[in-house]
């Protein structure tokens, strides 16, 4: 960590002649290099999402792209007065909060297993949790529901002494049954990422911490409520934060296994059907926008209410 | 309070590693006792034994007459101060002083946990940064914010890891003497570990000496100075440590690299019928003859200095010497487990500062042949060492000790009747 | 620590736990692409017959999903490579600045970086969709590749910035000290140190982009582009009455093997590159 201390140290000194020559050209350089890098992503973002808002303000169908016309906020009072709207937004809330709920008790179970295990062990759990990350969502969609299928699946006749499963109970034909394995399986996918992070949360508790607590007199689930985990709650809110982020965009399990049926239509899926399925433009974008909004509203929340510091995040102080 | 006793204590780890081999250690109630040596001693291992973070491999401690081995770390009942202090950053400091006492709850009402944070907090001069959090410290107030968490629950002892390794110079000498005043006012036993033998001689009522993993003497230290067991203990107590020259017996005299010495009973008594040894002589055993105030016995004898360090208080001289002798391979050996790097030999000389001695002259010197420790090459072992006088020497720090106890114990029970008249 | 043999138990449970969770759903879809078509039925996680016709399927010549799984294959490999390697050489310099140089708005980079990648893409693909419909783009491995970056850049930006503030710059200077030219110094000093953190950041953007399907079905329409986890919606049965399920599978394990091994061989780099990036290194 040396490195950047003189670097800031530099900048320090530096910083009261600003505007000398050296530091001009420096900056030019500065910017320079990383503008396009900087450039290019805001544009396949900001871009898009303008063009989306703009949209949004018009009655839009590719059926019929003659019949553009402006029609101001009526998109919003349409979607925003719909019953579908807002089961969409419950859904996708409910799998957002389930779904981290779990991952995070998981992740910390997983991340406590590599930080105590010896260091043989360490690597081949790491390695294990690692597959689920690397594999395609829409591979591990698949996965979960073939083996949940009335059909094609296992899973009614390994658990059919479980009250209520059967050979002929469709997984997918209920709502909570289908949200069920749709949670599992991104439960599965994405726990890697939030254990990983909570390893680096715990790695940075001091070992001595533990160990004084110890003699301290406290008991094993003590320390870990009293000193480990009030050390590492900067990295468990930015693991909650960067994971209930990703979950509120979930797409890929629904469309895979439900495709939306059975109430279990999620916002991403809502606005892809509107636009991409039924090319209702205006109104699709009027969903992005929104959807867009609500992670706005999520971070900002989380920023602001939960002091959820990103600088921790950034490698600085 | 308790006493604590190491009985053939050894530390294996997984791996195969023995960290520490056979330690037997009687640590008395109220006692102070240093563990030093070399890193890599085993001492630190020793220390987190006793604790309990720590399994013990063989042997048994116990505390008291309790055996504790298998005892986990919170039913020992002792306090620790950590190297890193291992405060808890989260916690203010009064929080960080309390912690042990609101573990168990019931325990301690809040207003016992209130009063007894306090007494500590004005020990230790902590009162007004109560409030603070670790992070705002400084060094010396996080160093006793650690020592207040460790004093607030009335442990059987106090354990102490390097605990002042982390701070400048001028802070350790303060924080030093800081410890060894409160411990002679709690009369609480307590276990220190250090690598600096500053630490080691000041504060310890006896000084354990490690070398990989093996108690080499349990002295007090006086008694390690004067009377070191072997060339390891000889060579790790006092600084700038002993010099050591290779010699070879040469009829009624030992050959020196730079003089001779006539034999006289005492080193004929240690020679013994070997021919080749190990001399060990300190540096301030050695006398300019050009400032020395009345003539001496003892040897005078030339030598040609290379460099001095004028100090102020002291000047320092070295004289290079050949060292082309059978007993290299053990001097070099000795050198490595001291953590130094095989240089070329010297001599260290200490001279009184008046001394005009300087580099390039041709200085005489004198030397009492009492001060000379002779060593035997193979075992390393103290040839010239007194048992009668050594044992005078324990006998002594331990009258010191006790009386330095009955003192305190006096002052606990008068600040306690006036506290009772008080109120 | 010493371990007793109840403690080598545990742990040997705790990791046997967490190989099957992980590595259990692998396991079930590799089975399902070795049952034949009736074996599909069967109720069983282990095929009763082996067979090897659902990978026939997909790759040899004249299989049923050969000529949607194929195209599919390279149309994913190649726009995941191109939109890896614009976003890491990108990324390179925009890092290398931020680590190295003092410029106002370094700050706002990074955090912008951060809300991109948590962007809803579904936000972004209604007005693409539209957009590339009019300029031509829909359905081009271009139209694709330029959407990728949204996701590719931003990690890239992120993870490589905190790998090069870690990088010890002096022995650029030491080198230059030493004599070397200003480039020598940074081909001998710096690029080794930088190399592991820009391959990382590398093997993790792909990670992302080979990952993506909201794009991948929304913006194209043939074989043209189509990359593999939408092509996999695609998929039919060889007649009206089978299932695609075998063909599936087998397409699902041949994208995951190289994903495994990949992991394999470099998963502490993975997770350090993971890690960094969210936490202070």
């Amino acid at each position: 960590m040396s490195a950047p201390t003189t670097t800031e140290a530099r900048a320090h000194g530096r910083r009261r002649k600003r505007g000398s020559d050296r530091a001009r050209s420096e900056a030019r350089l500065g910017w320079w290099l990383a503008g396009p890098a900087f450039g290019l992503m805001l544009l396949v973002t900001l871009y898009p999402i303008l063009q989306a808002t703009y949209d949004s303000l018009f009655s839009l169908r590719l059926t019929a792209p003659d019949e553009r016309e402006f029609v101001g906020i009526e998109n919003y009072a349409v979607i925003l007065t719909d019953w579908a709207f807002w089961r969409s937004m419950l859904v996708t809330l409910f799998i957002t909060v389930v779904t981290v709920a779990i991952e995070l008790v998981l992740g910390f179970a997983l991340a406590m297993i590599m930080h105590r295990a010896i260091t043989r062990l360490r690597g081949i759990i790491r390695t294990a949790i690692l597959v689920p990350y690397g594999i395609i969502t829409v591979v591990s969609a698949f996965a979960f529901f073939y083996a949940f299928d009335i059909n094609t699946g296992y899973i009614n006749s390994w658990f059919n002494w479980v009250p209520g499963i059967d050979e002929s109970f469709n997984w997918f034909a209920q709502q909570w049954p289908s949200l069920f394995v749709i949670i599992l399986s991104e439960v599965w996918k994405t726990t890697p990422f939030i254990s990983l992070l909570l390893l680096a949360g715990l790695a940075q508790v001091p070992g001595e911490l533990e160990e004084a607590a110890k003699v301290d007199g406290a008991k094993g689930w003590q320390v870990l409520r009293k000193v480990t985990l009030p050390n590492m709650k900067a990295a468990i809110m930015v693991a909650v934060l960067f994971r209930a982020l990703e979950a509120f965009r979930i797409f890929d399990n629904v469309f895979i296994m439900t495709g939306g049926a059975n109430n279990t239509e999620v916002l991403s899926l809502l606005a892809y059907n509107t636009s991409i399925g039924r090319l209702e433009i205006g109104m699709g974008s009027a969903i992005s926008v929104l959807l867009f909004l609500s992670v706005l509203v999520i971070s900002f929340i989380a920023i602001k209410g939960f002091r959820v510091d990103l600088s921790g995040t950034r490698g600085e102080n | 309070m308790a006493s604590i006793t190491l009985d053939n204590v050894v530390k294996t780890y997984p791996d195969g590693f023995t960290a520490v081999r056979g330690v037997d250690l009687d640590i008395a109630d109220g006692e102070f006792v240093i563990l030093v040596g070399p890193s890599g001693c085993g001492k630190s291992t020793l220390l987190r034994m006793i604790v309990g973070l720590e399994d013990i491999t063989e042997g048994e401690l116990r505390i008291g007459d309790e055996v504790v081995n298998d005892k986990a770390p919170r039913d020992r009942n002792l306090a620790m101060v950590f190297q890193n202090y291992a405060l808890y950053p989260h916690l203010t400091v009064y929080e960080n002083i309390a912690f042990p006492l609101r573990l168990n709850k019931g325990e301690f009402t809040d207003t016992e946990i209130d009063e007894r944070v306090r007494n500590a907090s004005a020990l230790l001069e902590l009162d007004e940064h109560l409030e603070r959090k670790p992070a705002n410290l400084s060094g010396g107030q996080r160093q006793r914010v650690a020592m207040g968490r460790a004093i607030v629950r009335n442990a059987q002892a106090f354990l102490f890891d390097e605990p002042l390794s982390n701070l400048d110079a001028k802070l350790r000498g303060q924080m030093r003497t800081e410890i060894a005043r409160l411990q002679r006012n709690l009369g609480t036993t307590t276990v220190y570990v250090t690598h600096d033998q500053t630490e080691a001689m000041t504060l310890g009522d006896r000084v354990a000496v490690l070398r990989r993993g093996e108690l080499q003497q349990v002295a007090s230290p006086r008694g390690l100075y004067e009377q070191p067991t072997n060339l390891f203990v000889a060579g790790f107590i006092g600084s700038p440590p002993m010099n050591f020259l290779p010699a070879k017996v040469e009829g009624d005299s030992l050959r020196l690299p730079t003089f001779e010495v006539p034999m006289d009973d005492r080193l004929k008594r240690a020679v013994g019928d070997r021919d080749v040894l190990i001399v060990g002589v300190r540096p301030d055993a050695f006398e300019d003859t050009d400032i020395m105030q009345e003539t001496k016995e003892g040897l005078t004898f030339e030598v040609e200095v290379d460099v001095t360090e004028w100090l102020g208080e002291v000047l320092y001289a070295y004289v290079p010497f050949e060292a082309s002798s059978e007993v290299n391979k053990q001097l070099e050996e000795l050198d490595r487990d001291l953590d130094g790097e095989s240089m070329r030999p010297q001599l260290v000389v200490a001279l009184d500062a008046t001394s005009q001695v300087r580099a390039g002259d041709v200085a005489e010197l004198w030397l009492s042949p009492d001060s000379l420790y002779v060593f035997d090459p193979e075992t390393g072992e103290n040839l010239t060492r007194d048992e009668a006088t050594a044992e005078k020497l324990e006998e002594e720090a331990r009258d010191q000790r006790a009386r330095a106890l009955e003192r305190a114990k006096q002052r606990r029970e008068k600040a306690r009747t006036q506290e009772g008249s008080a109120a | 620590m010493g371990m007793s043999t109840r403690g080598k138990v545990g742990w040997l449970i705790a990791t046997l736990l967490v190989l099957v969770w992980s590595l259990f759903p692998v396991f079930s879809i590799l089975m399902t692409s070795f049952k034949t078509q009736d074996g599909l039925f069967s109720g069983t996680l282990l095929p009763p017959e082996w067979t090897f016709e659902n990978y026939a399927e997909i790759l040899a010549p004249g299989g049923s999903a050969q000529d949607l799984f194929l195209p599919a294959l390279r149309n994913s490999i190649g726009i995941s490579l191109i939109s890896t390697f614009i976003a890491v050489v990108l990324a390179t310099f925009c890092a290398y600045a931020i680590a190295r140089l003092d410029f106002r708005g370094k700050k706002l980079i990074l955090t912008s970086a951060l809300a991109v990648s948590v962007f809803p893409v579904v936000s972004i693909v209604t007005p693409l969709f539209n957009l590339w419909r009019s300029v031509g783009l829909y359905d081009t491995w271009a139209g694709l590749i330029i959407p990728y970056l949204s996701l590719t850049l931003p990690i890239s930006i992120w993870t490589l910035s905190a790998f090069f503030r870690q990088i010890p710059w002096e022995l650029e200077q030491a080198a230059q000290v030493d004599g070397a030219t200003p480039f020598v110094a940074f081909r001998k000093a710096v690029v080794p140190l930088a190399a592991p953190g820009v391959f990382t950041s590398a093997i993790i953007a792909f990670f992302i982009a080979w990952n993506d399907f909201v794009y991948g079905i929304s913006l194209t329409s043939t074989t043209a582009a189509r990359p593999v986890p939408a092509a996999l919606s695609f998929f039919t049965g060889a007649s009206q009455f089978e299932e695609p399920t075998g063909a599936i599978s087998a397409a699902a394990i041949v994208v995951t093997v190289p994903v495994v091994v990949v992991v394999l061989i470099f998963q502490r780099r993975i997770v350090s590159g993971l890690t960094q990036g969210a936490v202070k290194g």
